[in-house]
């Protein structure tokens, strides 16, 4: 097998094994992105030899038996909205393009204590606003299935580096589907985590009281390895929740049985692509098959999430992109009279369009006089949909769902139009507006040969409740396709 | 409800905002934030009365920790990134006139 088609439990285990060594996984990474990225853009900055250092170290300490965890040596990509101290984090913005933090996330931390090799730094949507990938300064990343299509966003570059295997796993950012989204259209598994069960130290803030950095990986394996490496309680982040045990590879076992799963029905309503529907459904047949109760319920207040979520998503993005002004770090513009015209000049070159989109909402939505009609309007419309979610979670352990109505756009059709492209996050903003876990994994391609994604959402704090829902019905899916592969056959169906 | 963006609420927006936008990305503003907010104006739809507007999921209010210094000094590193600093400061243009 090479090295690259490898999980990244599997290279833990060789590594660990000593068949091979963290230094040569991190080549192998190396030359893929080398070989491939020309074409896909799924990275902003690889250091390679600072990679390539790093690995060596690791592997002293593998050899030496200070690193003996299940991830040490195994290289990862890393989104570029989470700083890494020394390598440059630009959030996908010429407002950072030369910015080199001088302190790493916490959840970075937590992966360097795992012995995890940091490869590179992932494209997105310039400061996660965006579901194409297509806002960034540096280009648009390409979807490996389709090389017209987009790989989603904001966490584009992180899914399609996994999907097109330059990296087995990365680390992504969830404000609104950021994760689960691109890894629907990139046929991989991405999971956001309950609010505050992963610190938020070092995540350059867009939507703060809806932000989680999640895993990205090929299986629900990896997703959960990895949310046991970074998952922590960290003073550092006033959000950060303690749970009660950060163990989840526990519950990946093949088992559903008395699991009560609901599909609302209002999921699948009108704008759900029907090959979508009938993918999501069959997927859901096969966990009844296996012994979950499944069965239809109505969430309610389904399409009054989006509207919710861009108002409150937008208010938040305003006060935090505020320190950026030319002072302290980022771009200062070259000429202007006086301070503020230093800071307006500074953010209107250094911002792209869709951030100066939202910041502009933003700023009016927290307005006195529209302050009270919009944004505490959207804060009582969240209230009132986590109590569905309540109502819902009382009754069932598991929702299933899609994770996106569609299956990838092609290159440019998003942006013409954002409101549209804002739609598409029906499936997904609610899981941030009310906090809760959510799970992403493909569940078939559709005639096109694109892969479709199946999300499963859980209450707060109950990840293995859809880790093992996930896992079994990976189990009874197989190994998913590569990318070339399905290119190959021609698009084969599940 | 009457129109609510008007030339004026993008011009007063922008200096909320610390923004300055050309005479076409007014325009295209103007339009954009129009549409989002006919959209947004679904939420009207919906009562909402008597419910506490909802800022955090989880009944965490204050989180106090001990005041003590555990970062070090990190001067010259932060100022790496400032574009302009001079003697262990930030660089700023004259904020006050004489």
């Amino acid at each position: 097998m090479e090295l690259m088609e490898m999980t990244a439990a599997r290279l833990g285990e060789e590594i660990q094994a000593g068949t091979i060594t963290a230094v040569q996984a991190a080549e192998a990474a190396l030359n893929r992105i080398k070989e491939k990225d020309k074409e896909l853009n799924c990275f902003i900055t690889v250091e390679e030899e600072a990679a390539l250092e790093k690995a060596a170290a690791v592997q002293k300490k593998i050899e030496s038996g200070e690193l003996s965890g299940p991830l040490a040596g195994v290289p990862i990509a890393v989104k570029d909205n989470i700083c890494t101290e020394g390598l440059r984090t630009t959030c996908a913005s010429a407002m950072l393009n030369d910015f080199v933090p001088p302190y790493s996330a916490e959840a970075v931390k937590k992966l360097e204590k795992a012995g995890m090799v940091i490869i590179g730094k992932t494209n997105m949507d310039e400061f996660a606003m965006g579901s194409t990938t297509e806002t960034s300064f540096f280009g648009p990343t390409r979807n490996p299935w389709d090389l017209e299509r987009v790989p989603g966003g904001s966490s584009g570059g992180s899914c399609a580096a996994v999907a097109a295997g330059e990296c087995s796993c990365a680390l992504g950012s969830d404000t609104g589907g950021s994760i689960r989204q691109p890894s629907s259209f990139c046929g991989v598994t991405g999971l956001k985590p309950t609010y505050g069960t992963v610190s938020r130290y070092g995540l350059i803030a867009y939507g703060s009281s809806l932000d989680q950095i999640g895993p990205i990986a090929r299986d629900v394996t990896d997703c959960a390895l990895l949310l046991e490496a970074i998952a922590s309680h960290d003073k550092k982040d006033s959000t950060s929740m303690p749970r009660e045990e950060y163990d989840f590879s526990s519950a990946l076992q093949k088992d559903v049985k008395g699991l009560k799963i609901g599909i609302p029905r209002d999921y699948f309503g009108e704008g759900l692509d029907p090959e979508v529907a009938e993918a999501v459904r069959k997927a859901a047949d096969i966990l009844k098959e296996h012994g979950a109760c499944v069965e239809e319920f109505d969430l309610s207040l389904v399409e009054y999430a989006i509207p919710a979520y861009y108002v409150i998503a937008s208010a938040e993005a305003s006060s935090n992109l505020a320190r950026f002004d030319g002072v302290k770090y980022g771009y200062r513009t070259q000429e202007f009279e006086g301070l503020h015209d230093m800071y307006k000049k500074s953010r209107s070159e250094g911002f792209g369009e869709e951030v100066k989109r939202r910041i502009m909402l933003g700023s009016f939505v927290l307005s006195s006089g529209y302050y009270d009609a919009y944004y505490l309007k959207a804060l009582r419309t969240k209230a009132l949909i986590r109590k569905a979610f309540d109502r819902a979670f009382e009754k069932y352990d598991v929702i299933l769902g899609p994770a996106a109505p569609s299956t990838a756009p092609r290159l440019g059709d998003s942006l013409k139009d954002p409101l549209k492209m804002y739609l598409g996050d029906v499936y997904t903003v609610s899981a941030n507006l009310a906090g809760l876990p959510g799970i992403c994994l493909p569940c078939g391609l559709d005639g096109k040969g694109l892969p479709i994604g199946l999300q499963l959402l859980g209450d707060c704090f109950q990840e293995k409740k859809i880790l093992r829902a996930a896992y079994t019905y990976e189990c009874v899916r197989g190994q998913f396709y590569q990318p070339e592969s399905s290119r190959k056959e021609g698009g084969v169906r599940l | 409800m009457g129109k609510i963006i008007t030339d004026e609420m993008i011009d007063y927006v922008s200096i909320l905002a610390k923004l300055n936008l050309s005479d076409s990305e007014k325009k295209a503003a103007g339009k954009d934030m129009e549409r989002m907010l006919e959209y947004i104006d679904m939420l009207n739809e919906l009562n909402t009365d008597g419910v506490e507007p909802m800022t955090h999921i989880f009944p965490i209010s204050n989180v106090f920790r001990e005041d003590r210094e555990e970062n070090g000094d990190s001067r010259e590193k932060m100022l790496e990134n400032a574009p302009e600093a001079r003697d262990g400061m930030y660089r700023v243009p004259k904020t006050v006139e004489q």
